[in-house]
This record gives C-alpha cells, structure tokens and sequence, in this order.
C-alpha cells in the first residue's frame, strides 16, 4: 500500500516562492483582482507592498496593465481564480500578452472540480483549452508543493508567456526534493510496461498511483507519468509511452475537450497512435460537494481510472 | 524634442508636417488596397503636433529608455502612426507603401515586434489605456520623468475595459499619463451617439478624476496649449477630449462613417491629394453644407 502522503498547498508553495524570489529579483511585481487572500499573494503584499498591485475586481485591466509594467522590465506575475484568468481577460492575454510575446506569468488558482462547494461558477475547468491554442504560451500545472516551489524558479528563468494553474485543496506531496523539473519534460512517477498513466496536479496523479497499484494486483503494470506542462507537450514522454506500453490514459481536473488529454492525443495521433481513455470532466459544468464527492461524480478517481486502463489495454492492435 | 526657432514649437513646421502625414495616409491606404482612412486622418494633426513638437524621442534610437512613450490603443488608426513615424525618420517614407503586403514591418494593425517606433501591438480596441498605466507606474517605479501617450478612439470607448483602466489612472494619480481621445463621432455602424452614446465625455473623465481639457483636434495651437497644461498638472492624468472630424482634409471623406474602412481608389486618391486643406475652425464640408 502506498504510504499517505502528507498534505499541503500547492498555492501556498507558489506565493511562499514569490516571497523567496522577489528578494533577489527586485523587477517581479505581483498584481491581483481582489483575490489576495486566497491566491495567499497577500504575503507579497506583506512584504514588498510597493511591487504589489491590487487592480480590485477588474480582470481585463489586471492583464493590460501587467503588459505595460512587462514594457518597462517588470516581470509581473498576475493571480486570480481560473475561471476568470482567462475566462474574463482572454483577448488581453492574446493580443497585449502573447502576440507582443511579453515576459508576463499568469497565476491561474482554483482550477478543477476540487474547488468543491463553490460549485461550477467557480471550477476552472476550460482555462487550459482556452490558453492552449495562442501562441507563445507554455502551460504549467506542478504536481504539488515541492514541484511548486521549482517551478517557480523555472517560470522566473523562462522569458517570456507562462500560465501557473494550481488548485483550491490541500494535496498529496508525492514528488521529492531532489526530482528535477524542468517545463516540458514529463517525470515518470512509476515505471510500467501494459499502460501508461499521464496525469497532472497530484490530486489526480494520486489516484492514478492508487489505480496501479490496484492495476499491479491484476497483474497489468501501469507506468506513471506526471505531465506538468500541457504547452510544449513533452512528445518525446508521449512516444516512449506508445511504444512501451501501447496504451495511454490521461487523467486532469479539466474538460476533456481541449486539455493536457488532448495534447497528448494530438502527438499521439501524428506520431504513433495509440488507444487513449481520456479521465476528465466529460462535456459537463461543475456541481457544489466535497471534493471527494466530487471526484467521484465526475469520475476522476482511482476505481475510474483502472476501468479506463483496461479499456485502453483491449483496444491495443493485437498483434 | 523638436524645437523650433527661439526654442518654441514651430506652427508652420507642424502644419506642413499634418499635411505632409496625410499625404502617407491616402497614398499608402491605396497602394494597400484596404485599411481605416477616417480615424486616420482625423488624427493627423495631433500626431504631428506630438511627434513635432511635445515628444522627447530618438528616431534613430527607438528604444531609448528615456524616451515617452505612444501608445495607440485605436490600432486600427495605425496607418497615422506609421505616417508619424516615418515622417520622423524611424524607417524610410517609401516602405508606407508596403503596408498590409505579406511580410512588411507594417503590419494591418500595429505589431510591436515588426516596426521600430510600435510600442504596443493593438487591433482589439480597449487595452491601450490599460497597457499604458502599467509603463507608466512602471516608469515611476524607476524614478523615469518619461511620459506616456495614450491614443483612443471614441467608439472604443463603449469597451468596458477602458473604464477599468480609468479608474487606474486616476487612482494611481499618473500624472506622467497623457490621454488622447479622437472624438469623431462616428463608428463603423453610425454616429457614437446613435449606436450607444458616450456623451457627456468630458464629465465623465472629470467624474472618474481625470484632469480634462477640450479642444478642437485641428488646431495645432489648442493642442500644444493642451501638451503644456498636461505636463503641468500634477496628482492627475490628462484626457484631452479632442473634437475632430473622420476623414478631416479629404472633402469627400469628412464626417462619412462609410470611410472608417474604405480607402481611396486611384481617382478618389488624385481628387484626395490634390484638394487636401485643412483649415482652422469647421472643415471645408461642414462650411458648404452651411451654404447649401
């Protein structure tokens, strides 16, 4: 049985690593839309108030306003909830952002169905799909607050468009502090040779650790795959997948239309196809409940996961 | 900053540098064959009485940093501002005329990655004022005395977001923010006031905190008067709210909506350049329709 992991915020991780990064680095600003005290960017504010800019309830004008500080040399990091970063902003993100290829990071926090009892106003579910199809962007969601922390560093190195996705609860730590992160390189969390798992954020990648372990049991070996970055899909994880073990399943806390699944079945398809199963919310808006609950409603946990693993294994090519 | 004789700005220089943008205006909308005429030329006076006289800028050195800043959130009106640039020596006159071609710097709308002098890309009207509270409180961060230069359109202000970044300005009090709005009147489907009215504009700012002055968008000496009150107001950004007609100069383009995005063919273009004039006061078509 896998030990259970200790708990912690993946948007805790991130604010605690702006505190971190904004000492040596005096240009991050951080903007926020109202939000502060629950994207945790108020610690920012504590700490450096005149690199912090609270935009009040005013997406659209959190975005413009961060190109224009990005014009000056500022690397500003602008955070709300997903659904309104994008949802509310997403022509200022394209035009003023990616088009002018700005060193500009978005924080996208309460992403998933995970959010729980606010209900589906306010589950980001289509940020991904959205940010996914405009150029110059590189999509991030770290596992957990170890990755986290890393990722931060790697966001504040890369220049130029990146979008944080991070979620509401508390989760697993299931990464360790000497794993390497590197934006487009998957990390293989368990190896495997009948199917290989890819998921993102380690609520769901948890599960996918229970399913192959419940998998091992049956006597499939299911690989374990942590896809951090839906933008560059990393190809190279995504072949050696097909190849080695035929089958893939892809689990995220987001539509199935348009998400890391989607990525991953783009490559798939141009390079070696291969039977997936998508995990995911299927076509549907989200629901007030526990996050367990909710896990379960949409079909995201481990005993979904193991059906749609055997599902992809039936449908390999016999040979 | 360009200066005149005795170090003051030089009116006549000014004019014939607006006449000179309106000339690039018609000439390279009809080599293009598509593009915004209207928003153009009625804003040919201030872009010549800002790059002649106001800006502190470095046609050879675009990226100055103690250079202002122009930032033109009404992109589509870009056929101006590459006239002003080139005008101004940031790339040759003659390349005006690849505008809208495959590959040229000088893209449909303006793209600040292609062309020396853009410093925003913009085509979605409502981000400009957004993108220059950002520099500007950027700017002050730095300790910079650099200024910015906001240029909107009236219809765009309808977008939601320019009032988003209204109440930015005001409440940051970016006195190093200077913006222009280039009311027309018109928009692509009619008059501002038909289609969903905006008046009255300069309440409004005044409301929302904005030191505001009026002018008439024509007279280069309102809008120098207007760049000085500007940059001696402090705890306050500057709107001027500049009266202009579409298509000002071109007596068969004033105050004609269906020129906000039909350009010239060459007959209209000869007629165009050969009657262009612009006087003080109300356009030459106003005064015959006064006639008639």
């Amino acid at each position: 049985m896998i030990a259970v992991p200790e708990m912690k915020l993946t948007r805790e991780a991130l604010a605690d690593s702006l505190v971190r990064l904004g000492k040596i680095n005096k240009n991050i600003v951080v903007l926020d839309a109202d939000l502060a005290k629950s994207t945790l960017t108020n610690k920012f504010a504590k700490e450096y108030p005149d690199r912090f800019f609270d935009m009040g309830i005013a997406e659209q004008d959190v975005i413009a306003t961060a190109a224009g500080l990005a014009l000056t040399g500022k690397i500003p990091f602008c955070a709300t909830y997903g659904v309104f970063l994008p949802g509310r902003c997403w022509d200022q993100i394209r035009v003023s952002i990616c088009y002018a290829n700005l060193n500009v990071k978005l924080i996208a926090a309460h992403g998933g169905v995970s959010v729980g009892a606010d209900g589906a106003t306010h589950q980001a579910l289509e940020d991904i799909a959205m940010l996914r199809a405009i150029p110059n962007i590189v999509l991030l969601m770290p596992a957990d607050a170890i990755e986290m922390a890393k990722a931060a560093d790697a966001v504040l190195k890369h220049v130029g468009p990146v979008c944080i996705r991070m979620g509401r609860e508390k989760v697993p730590v299931i990464t360790k502090p000497e794993d390497k992160f590197e934006i487009g390189i998957a990390n293989v969390l368990l190896e495997g040779s009948d199917v290989t798992l890819i998921g993102q954020g380690s609520l769901i990648l948890y599960e996918c650790l229970l399913a192959a372990e419940e998998l091992k049991k049956k006597g499939i070996s299911a690989r374990v795959v942590n896809m951090h970055t839906s933008k560059p899909i990393d190809g190279k994880c995504i072949d050696k997948a097909a190849l080695e073990t035929g089958a893939i399943v892809t689990a995220e806390e987001h539509q199935v239309i348009g998400g890391m699944g989607s990525a991953v079945a783009e490559h798939c398809a141009k390079s070696i196809p291969t039977p997936i199963e998508f995990i995911g919310v299927q076509d549907r808006f989200g629901e007030s409940g526990t996050p367990k609950e909710l896990f379960e409603e949409f079909g995201l946990s481990a005993k979904f996961i193991i059906r749609a693993a055997e599902k992809a294994i039936s449908r390999k090519r016999k040979k | 900053m360009f200066q005149g004789k005795n170090g003051k700005p030089d009116i006549k220089y000014i004019k014939e540098k607006a006449m000179a943008i309106r000339k690039d205006i018609l000439e390279m909308l009809n080599a293009a064959g598509s593009g915004h005429p209207g928003g153009s030329l009625s804003a040919a006076d201030f872009f010549a009485a800002l790059y002649f006289a106001e800006l502190r800028h470095d046609p050879k050195n675009p990226k100055w940093p103690d250079r202002d800043r122009v930032f033109l959130s009404k992109g589509h009106a870009c056929p101006v501002l590459y006239a002003a640039l080139a005008e101004s020596g940031y790339f040759p006159v003659p390349e005006l005329l690849t505008l809208r071609k495959l590959h040229s710097r000088l893209q449909g709308h303006p793209h600040m990655l292609k062309t020396p002098g853009i410093e925003i890309s913009a085509g979605s009207l409502g981000q400009g004022l957004g993108i220059a509270n950002g520099t500007a409180i950027g700017l002050k961060m730095d300790g910079s005395d650099s200024r910015v230069f906001c240029v909107m359109g009236d219809g765009e202000l309808q977008e939601g977001s320019v009032w988003e970044a209204i109440m930015t300005s005001s409440h940051r009090k970016l006195d190093n923010l200077v913006a222009w709005v280039d009311y027309n009147n018109l928009q692509i489907d009619g008059k501002v006031e038909d289609v969903k009215g905006i008046a009255p504009l300069a309440e409004k700012f005044k409301a929302f905190n904005w030191h505001v002055i009026e002018i008439d968008g024509h007279s280069i000496e309102e809008t120098l008067k207007a760049f000085k009150e500007a940059r001696e107001t402090k705890g306050k950004p500057t709107m001027i709210v500049a009266k202009t007609e579409k298509g000002r100069g071109v007596c068969f383009m004033e105050n004609k909506p269906e020129w906000h995005g039909v350009v010239p063919n060459k007959e209209q273009l000869e007629e165009a350049l050969k009657g262009l004039c612009v006087i003080e006061g109300p356009s030459k078509s106003q005064i015959e329709n006064a006639d008639a």
